[in-house]
C-alpha cells in the first residue's frame, strides 16, 4: 500500500512536469483543439467505471458505473470528433515553397 | 494469485503503459498544425488499447452492459462532436462536467464498496476526487449555461459572496477530514457531495462573460486533477498520467489567460469584474467620433498596403467570419497585405478565434499573436477591429484610473487609420469605454459585423472592373 502510493506521487510528479514542458511549446493557434484532446484523453476515467460496471459488485456500484461510461465515453468520442474537425480547418496559405 | 492471473496483470500494465506514451506523444504532436492530426491517432489509439486492456481485467463478468454503456456514450458523443464552431466554448464547458460527473461517480461507488475499510490516504484522495469532480460538474454547466445564454452572462454578485464561498469550501474540507478520522461515517458523505456541488454553482455565479476563458482553463485543470486523484484511489497509473496531463495543461491554458488580462487567479475568482468598470466608465458621452460608410471604408483599404483585422467575441456572435474571409481575399487579391491580430482572450475561450477563421478558410500563418504582431502597428495603414474592444483599449497602457489598466493590449492606435465596426458607441461586454473611438485617425464604422463586412466586400468587388 505505502509503496503504491509514493509510486503514484513519483508518477503523477514527472507527468506534470512532463505535461508542463510539452504543453507550453503548443502553439496558442492551436489551444482550442487542445483543450479539446485533453479532455478525451481525460475521459480515460472510463476504465475504472467500466469495472464497476463488469464486476457488478453492488447495484448502486453498478449504477453509478453505467452512468460514469456513458459520460466518458460521450466525452471520448465527441472530443476526438471535435478535435480532427477542427485541425481539419487549419490549413497554410499555399503549399511552402519548394 | 495463480501465475496465470498475475501475467494477465502484467499484460494489462503494459498496455496502460503503451496508452500512456501514446497520450503524451498526442500532446507533443498536438504544438504546430501539420503533425497535429498525427497526434489525435496517437490519443485514439492509446485509448482503444486501453480500453481493451481493461476488458482483459480480472473479476469484469458483464461485458454485455458495458457494451450498451459504450454505445450510449457514443451516441451522445457524436452530435457534441459535430456542433458549430462558434458554439465549441460551451460544448468544451459541457464536456468539463461530462468528464467530472463521471469522476463523482466512480469516486460514490468506490466510496460506498470499500466504506468502511478505508485506509487514511486512499480516503483523502477519494474526497479530493468526488470535491474538485462535484465543483467541476455544476461549475462547468453553469459556465456551458452562461456561455450558451440559457442563464444571464452578467455577474451576479451580493455581499458577503467570497465568505459564503469560502465557508462553503470549509465546511466540505471538514467533512472530508472527519470521513479521513471515521470512514464509517457515511451518512456525511452526500453532505460532502451536495456541498462541493453547490459550491460550484457560487463559483461561477460571479463571473462574467469575459473572464469565461479563464474560468474554462481552471475548471479544465479541476477535471484533469480529480482523474488523477481517482488514479490514486484505484492505483491505477494510466489514470494519473493521463490526470496530470489534462491538469497541467488547463493550469498553462489558465495562466496564459490570466496573464493576457493582467490578473490573477483569486482575481477572476473573486473578483467580479463588470462591477469595477461600471464607475469610471461613466462620463464620456459628449465626445465626438468620426464615422464612414461602407463605400469610404472600401475605398481606404483598397488603397493600403498593410491591413490588420482585429477579430473579437463580437464577430462570433455576428457569424461574420465566413465574410471576413471573403473581405481577405479581396483585398489579398489586390495585392493588400492582410493579416489578424489574435489577442490570447480574444473569444470565450483560449484559441477560439483561431478556430473560428480557420474554418472560415483564412490560412493560419495569417494569423499572428499579440506579441508577434505588435511591433509592425506602425507600418500598418489601416487596422480594422470588429467586434472587440477591451483588447484593443489604450487605456490600459496609460490610465491607471481604469480597471484594465495593465493588462497587454494590441497597438493598434499606433496604425495610420483605424476603423472600428461596432454596432454602437455603448461601451463593450465589459462596460469599459475605449478611448481609441475618439481618436481623429479613428473612422466608426456603425453597424452589423456580418452586413458592414459584405457591404465593404460588396464595394471592393464593384469598383474591380
Amino acid at each position: 500500500m505505502g509503496s503504491s502510493l509514493i509510486d503514484g506521487l513519483f508518477v503523477f510528479m514527472l507527468a506534470g512536469f512532463i505535461g508542463f514542458e510539452v504543453i507550453k511549446r503548443i502553439s496558442p493557434l492551436l489551444h482550442t483543439p487542445l483543450m479539446s484532446i485533453t479532455n478525451a484523453l481525460d475521459a480515460i476515467a472510463v476504465v475504472g467505471a467500466i469495472v464497476l460496471v463488469g464486476r457488478h459488485e453492488s447495484r448502486l456500484a453498478f449504477i453509478l458505473g453505467f452512468l460514469a461510461v456513458i459520460a466518458a465515453t460521450s466525452n471520448i468520442v465527441g472530443g476526438f470528433l471535435i478535435t480532427d474537425r477542427m485541425l481539419k480547418m487549419f490549413k497554410a496559405s499555399r503549399p511552402t515553397k519548394s | 494469485m495463480n501465475p496465470e492471473f498475475a501475467g494477465g496483470q502484467h499484460l494489462i500494465e503494459i498496455i496502460y503503459l503503451t496508452a500512456s506514451a501514446l497520450f503524451i506523444l498526442a500532446l507533443k504532436w498536438m504544438n504546430a498544425p501539420p503533425t497535429a492530426r498525427r497526434g489525435i491517432l496517437a490519443g485514439e489509439i492509446g485509448m482503444v488499447l486501453a480500453i481493451a486492456g481493461t476488458l482483459l481485467q480480472h473479476g469484469i463478468i458483464d461485458y454485455k452492459w458495458i457494451f450498451v454503456a459504450l454505445v450510449i456514450g457514443s451516441g451522445i458523443g457524436v452530435p457534441l462532436g459535430m456542433v458549430q464552431m462558434t458554439a465549441v466554448p460551451q460544448r468544451t464547458a459541457l464536456s468539463h462536467a461530462f468528464g467530472a460527473f463521471c469522476v463523482t461517480l466512480v469516486g460514490t461507488a468506490e466510496f460506498y464498496l470499500r466504506t468502511p475499510h478505508v485506509p487514511a490516504f486512499m480516503m483523502s484522495v477519494l474526497c479530493c476526487e468526488v470535491i474538485l469532480g462535484g465543483l467541476t460538474v455544476t461549475g462547468s454547466l453553469m459556465a456551458a449555461g452562461k456561455l450558451q445564454e440559457v442563464l444571464p452572462q452578467r455577474p451576479i454578485t451580493y455581499s458577503g459572496q467570497n465568505f459564503v464561498n469560502l465557508s462553503l469550501l470549509a465546511v466540505a474540507i471538514g467533512i472530508a477530514i472527519y470521513l479521513v478520522h471515521d470512514p464509517g461515517a457515511t451518512h456525511l458523505y452526500p453532505a460532502m457531495v451536495g456541498i462541493a456541488l453547490i459550491f460550484g454553482v457560487m463559483l461561477v455565479i460571479p463571473i462574467g462573460g469575459a473572464d469565461m476563458p479563464t474560468v474554462i482553463s481552471l475548471l479544465n485543470s479541476y477535471a484533469g486533477l480529480s482523474a488523477a486523484a481517482m488514479g490514486f484511489v484505484l492505483n491505477n497509473k494510466l489514470l494519473i498520467i493521463a490526470g496530470a496531463l489534462d491538469g497541467s495543461s488547463g493550469f498553462i491554458l489558465s495562466v496564459i489567460m490570466s496573464k493576457a488580462m493582467n490578473r490573477s487567479f483569486t482575481n477572476v475568482l473573486f473578483g467580479a469584474f463588470g462591477q469595477v468598470a461600471a464607475s469610471s466608465a461613466a462620463v464620456e458621452e459628449a465626445k465626438a467620433v468620426k464615422s464612414a460608410s461602407p463605400d469610404e471604408a472600401a475605398g481606404i483599404l483598397a488603397a493600403a498596403n498593410k491591413v490588420v483585422i482585429v477579430p473579437g467575441y463580437g464577430m462570433a456572435v455576428a457569424q461574420a467570419q465566413h465574410k471576413v474571409r471573403e473581405l481577405f481575399d479581396a483585398l489579398t487579391k489586390r495585392g493588400v497585405d492582410v493579416r489578424f491580430a489574435i489577442h490570447p482572450v480574444a473569444g470565450r475561450m483560449p484559441g477560439h478565434m483561431n478556430v473560428l477563421l480557420a474554418e472560415a478558410d483564412v490560412p493560419y500563418d495569417r494569423l499572428m499573436e499579440m506579441d508577434d504582431i505588435n511591433g509592425d502597428f506602425p507600418q500598418v495603414d489601416v487596422s480594422l477591429i470588429i467586434g472587440a474592444n477591451d483588447v484593443t483599449n489604450p487605456a490600459a497602457k496609460t490610465d491607471t484610473a481604469s480597471p484594465i489598466y495593465g493588462m497587454p493590449v494590441l497597438d493598434v492606435e499606433k496604425s495610420h487609420t483605424v476603423m472600428v465596426i461596432k454596432r454602437s458607441m455603448n461601451p463593450g461586454f465589459a462596460g469599459i469605454d475605449n478611448p481609441l473611438y475618439y481618436m481623429d485617425r479613428t473612422l466608426m464604422l456603425f453597424g452589423d459585423a456580418k452586413v458592414f463586412v459584405s457591404n465593404i466586400v460588396k464595394e471592393l468587388s464593384g469598383s474591380h472592373g
